[in-house]
C-alpha cells in the first residue's frame, strides 16, 4: 500500500517528537526510567522512520508483534518505577517475563490459542498500567493534571498495539487496509500525547 | 536538475549537473559540521562562506574530473549514459578545463585560508581524482576504500580549519564518513551489477559475491555508527543527544543484522536509505550541540 503525503508528514512529525523526547524530554529522571523511556520512544522513532522509508507494508513483518509489545512494556516499567515504588521489582519481572513469553510464542509454530492469550495478557496489563496510572496520580494531585495526557496516549497505543497484534494473529478487529491507513495518525497522536504529558505534567 | 531524468539545456545547467549537486552538497554539509564541531566561533560569516565556497569548488572540480575521466565507461552503463558527457552534449576538453580550473580555485583558496586545511582539501581531491578514479577504479574493487577516504576528507577539513590541527575527534568523524560510504557504493554496485560488468569495472559483488558484499555493508554501517558515537562523546555532546544518537545507531545495527541474516531487496534498500538519514541526523546533532 502506497504511503500518502499526509501519512508521510505525520510520520515525520512523529520522528521529530520522539527525537525530542529521547534527547530532552526525559532529562532529570533516574537511570531506569531513562532507559525504559529511551527504549519506548526510540522504538517509536525508528519504527516511524522505517515506515517512512520502506512504506506501510513493513508492518506486515512478523517482528512487529514483538516490537509493538516492547513499547507499552517499557513505558509501563518507567511509569511504575517513578510512581509506584512498592511495585518496582515485581513489575519489572512481569515485563521481562511478558516480553520473553511473547517472543517465544511468536517464534515457535503453535496451533493453539496460547500466542493470542499471551499477547492479550501482556498488552492488556501494560496498556492498563499506562492508561490508568497517569490518570489516577494526576487526579490524586501527585503530578500536574496534564500528566493524564500520558494515560490517554497509553489508551491509544494500547488500541494500536492490539489492532496490530490481532492482525498478525489472523484475527483482525478492523480490516488490514483500515488499520494500516490509520496507523501513522494513531502513532503521531500517541507520541504527541506522551510528549505533552511528560512536558506539562 | 537530475542527470538521470532529464537533459539540461543551458551550458551552466549541464556543468551543474556534472558536479552531482546532491552528493557535493552532502559532502559540503559534512565539512560545515566538521568546522562547527571544533567549537570555534560558528557565526563567523566570512569564514563559513569561504569554507563553503572553497570546499564546494574543490569537490565539484574533482567530480567534474571524474566525469571527464570516466566518460567512456559512463556511456556503457544504463545508470549513467544520460549524463551530458556520455551524450556528447559538452566537449571533453571543456569538462577537463572547467574541472581543472575550479579545482585549482577551490584548493588554492583553501590553502590561502589555512595551509593545513588546504592540504586536507587537496588530499581529498587527490585521493578521489588520481588514486580512486584514474589509478584503481578499473583495476580493483578495493578502489572504493580510497573513494571513501576522499569522501571523508571534507569533514576532517572542516574540523581542521576550526582547530588549525588534526585531532582524534576529527579522525573519528572522518572514519565515520569513510565507513558509511560503502553502504552507498556497495548497494549501488549490487543494484547495478550488470551495468558495472558491462563497463568492465570490478566491484565487490562481482569479485566476492553478494553475501560478502552484504556482510561488508552491514559491518561497515555498524562501525560507522560506533565511530560517530565515539566522536560525539569526544566532542562533549550533550547526554540527551548521545541517547538519540544511540537510538539511531541501534536502528542501523538492527537493519545491518537483518541484512546479514535475512537479506531481501527491501532490507537492502532500507539500510541504504536509513544510513543516509543516520548520517544527516548525526551531522545535525553535531551542529545543534555547538549552537
Amino acid at each position: 500500500m502506497k504511503l500518502s503525503s499526509l501519512n508521510r508528514t505525520l510520520l515525520l512529525l512523529t520522528v521529530l517528537l520522539a527525537s525530542y523526547q529521547v534527547s530532552a524530554g526525559i532529562d532529570g529522571f533516574t537511570a531506569l526510567p531513562i532507559i525504559a523511556y529511551t527504549i519506548a520512544f526510540g522504538i517509536i522513532l525508528v519504527a516511524a522512520l522505517l515506515i517512512f522509508i520502506l512504506g506501510i507494508d513493513v508492518l506486515d513483518s512478523p517482528i512487529v508483534v514483538i516490537v509493538s509489545t516492547i513499547i507499552p512494556l517499557s513505558l509501563a516499567v518507567g511509569l511504575v518505577w517513578q510512581h509506584l515504588a512498592a511495585w518496582r521489582t515485581s513489575y519489572l519481572v512481569f515485563a521481562i517475563i511478558g516480553f520473553l513469553a511473547v517472543t517465544l510464542t511468536r517464534s515457535i509454530q503453535m496451533q493453539n490459542k496460547l500466542p493470542v492469550i499471551v499477547i492479550a495478557i501482556t498488552h492488556g496489563i501494560a496498556g492498563m498500567t499506562i492508561f490508568l496510572l497517569p490518570i489516577v496520580i494526576a487526579i490524586q494531585g501527585e503530578t500536574k493534571p496534564l500528566f493524564a495526557l500520558v494515560g490517554i496516549g497509553g489508551a491509544l497505543i494500547g488500541v494500536g498495539g492490539l489492532l496490530l497484534s490481532f492482525l498478525k494473529t489472523g484475527k483482525p478487529i478492523l480490516s488490514r487496509d483500515t488499520i494500516l491507513r490509520l496507523f501513522p495518525a494513531l502513532l503521531l497522536a500517541t507520541t504527541a500525547l506522551f510528549v505533552a504529558g511528560f512536558k506539562l505534567g | 536538475m537530475s542527470t538521470r531524468d532529464s537533459v539540461p539545456t543551458s551550458k551552466f545547467a549541464m556543468f551543474w549537473s556534472l558536479t552531482k549537486p546532491s552528493q557535493s552538497g552532502l559532502l559540503l554539509a559534512t565539512g560545515l559540521a566538521g568546522y562547527m564541531s571544533a567549537r570555534c566561533p560558528v557565526f563567523n560569516i566570512s569564514t563559513i562562506l569561504q569554507l563553503s565556497v572553497s570546499l564546494f569548488l574543490a569537490i565539484a572540480g574533482s567530480t567534474l574530473l571524474n566525469m571527464w575521466w570516466d566518460r567512456d565507461i559512463d556511456a556503457k552503463m544504463g545508470r549513467t549514459q544520460k549524463r551530458v558527457t556520455s551524450k556528447g552534449l559538452v566537449s571533453d576538453k571543456e569538462v577537463l578545463m572547467v574541472g581543472v580550473l575550479i579545482s585549482v580555485i577551490g584548493i588554492g583558496w583553501a590553502l590561502a585560508m589555512d595551509w593545513l586545511y588546504g592540504l586536507v582539501v587537496f588530499a581529498g581531491w587527490f585521493f578521489d581524482v588520481v588514486v580512486y578514479s584514474m589509478w584503481l577504479k578499473r583495476r580493483t574493487c578495493w578502489s572504493i576504500v580510497w573513494g571513501g577516504i576522499s569522501g571523508a576528507m571534507p569533514i576532517l577539513a572542516g574540523r581542521v580549519l576550526g582547530l588549525e590541527s588534526i585531532d582524534w575527534i576529527g579522525l573519528m568523524l572522518a572514519l565515520g564518513v569513510l565507513l558509511w560510504i560503502p553502504t552507498h557504493t556497495l548497494t549501488f554496485s549490487m543494484k547495478f551489477q550488470k551495468d558495472y560488468a558491462d563497463a568492465g569495472v570490478p566491484t565487490f559483488p562481482s569479485t566476492y559475491g553478494l553475501d560478502v558484499t552484504r556482510f561488508t555493508i552491514a559491518f561497515s554501517s555498524v562501525l560507522a555508527a560506533a565511530a560517530m558515537v565515539a566522536a560525539g562523546v569526544g566532542i562533549g555532546m550533550d547526554w540527551g543527544f548521545l541517547r538519540l544518537l544511540g537510538v539511531l545507531s541501534a536502528g542501523l545495527f538492527l537493519l545491518a543484522a537483518a541484512m546479514t541474516f535475512k537479506p531481501t531487496e527491501r532490507v537492502n534498500f532500507g539500510l541504504f536509505k536509513y544510513a543516509s538519514v543516520y548520517m544527516l541526523a548525526a551531522m545535525i546533532l553535531v551542529v545543534l550541540e555547538v549552537i
